[in-house]
């Protein structure tokens, strides 16, 4: 974002950065930043909060009546990343003869689907539709178990689409089963990762992948770094 | 530490470029400007082409346009923020109200997404994209843009 605020001010636009990364914006010093130690993913702080999300544009507009630059001010308020994960039920086991993350993910399919419903359009879709998200979820099960991955025919061929269409699948479905305060930051990650049949087995096949000698970015980027 | 502090603590690592005699723009009048959003969310309308793993290109978004896909190939980040309320990662609602009130002068009728995941060396969108998307939004008559990563 530093880089291109540089690009558009010598195109003749004035420019604001929102900063996440402090030391960036220090390094690549663009011409205004405001640096908003919030969530990652949450530039403007707080979803569904229009009062703050003003806030923040005020301050980053105040930036314009400075004369010279590179201005870098600090928003004032802190927001952590929740890493508790969010309180949602989850589907009972329904046909024990399926693998549990297909069984789980299949349950799921109705609050997905009123999900999109709400929202009209869905960010699923990458590699697969929704209805290939328990089946994928079965390759990736193969995969935990022992089947090479390049034989599994997962969709595209592509372990990060495939895993992005499977979390993007339980995130929107869970917004609309999680019980209780807006999910913070990572709370949802955490939730995927932590509480779901589909978090472990994507975690069981990149591991998988990653022992049998499977280049690093092939496994590595299925999940968050940290994991 | 969480992921976001693990995430800032790499990134703060990153090797950055360097902008000798960077570009200052004297703003007009913030009440008289037109105003665009440009993301690295790599934000698209849900008919428009989807952004590749380290894609370096654009997506022009139509100001009217609500139906957003998150096309981002990182899962380092949130994206359930976005899923709650667009406005948290690309305020359009927001400068739609700040027009309304008279605080600026228009909303740009397009905005800029990118997807943020970028070669070390950020040579094509600093000499070849990002020139190319500065000069659509001038062609729209853009005073100022807000910048929001992910």
């Amino acid at each position: 974002m530093s880089v291109l605020a540089h690009v558009f001010e010598a195109a003749g636009i004035a420019t604001i950065v929102l900063s996440s990364i402090r030391e960036m914006a220090v390094k690549v010093a663009p011409p205004r930043a405001l640096h908003c130690e919030f969530p990652l993913g949450r530039p403007l702080g707080r979803p569904l909060d229009p009062e703050f999300q003003h806030d923040v544009l005020a301050r980053a507009f105040a930036l314009l009546n400075e004369t010279s630059g590179p201005v870098l001010v600090d928003h004032p308020e802190v927001i952590e990343a929740d890493d508790q994960p969010v309180s949602c039920n989850l589907p009972p086991r329904f046909d024990p003869s399926l693998p549990p993350s297909v069984d789980e993910a299949r349950g799921l399919r109705k609050a997905y689907d009123r999900a999109l419903a709400k929202r009209g359009v869905t960010s699923v879709g990458r590699v697969m539709s929704a209805d290939e998200v328990p089946n994928a979820l079965g390759m990736l099960h193969a995969i935990a178990n022992g089947q090479d991955w390049t034989t599994a025919g997962l969709p595209g061929g592509n372990t990060i689409a495939v895993c992005h269409d499977i979390r993007t699948y339980y995130e929107e479905a869970a917004l609309e089963l999680v019980d209780g305060p807006l999910p913070g930051g990572r709370a949802m990650e955490d939730w995927f990762f932590d509480r779901t049949e589909a978090g472990a087995t994507v975690l069981a096949a990149r591991a998988a992948i990653r022992d049998s000698g499977g280049k690093f970015p092939i496994w590595f980027y299925m999940t968050p770094g940290q994991r | 530490m969480n992921g976001d502090q693990m995430m800032r603590a790499h990134s703060a690592t990153l090797p950055a470029p360097e902008f000798a005699n960077p570009a200052w723009v004297t703003p007009v009048e913030l009440a008289k400007a037109t105003v665009a959003i440009v993301t690295s969310a790599a934000l698209h309308a849900s008919d428009d082409e989807g952004f590749t793993a380290g894609d370096t290109g654009y997506r022009l978004i139509d100001s009217s346009r609500r139906d957003l896909v998150l096309g981002h190939w990182s899962p380092n980040f949130d994206h359930t923020g976005v899923q709650m309320d667009l406005n948290v990662v690309y305020p359009i609602d927001r400068l739609e109200e700040l027009a309304q009130r008279g605080v600026i002068g228009a909303v740009a009728r397009r905005h800029v997404s990118f997807a943020g995941n970028q070669p070390d060396d950020v040579a094509t969108i600093r000499l070849d994209t990002g020139p190319a998307a500065a000069a659509a939004l001038r062609q729209d008559g853009v005073d100022i843009v807000i910048l929001t990563p992910v």
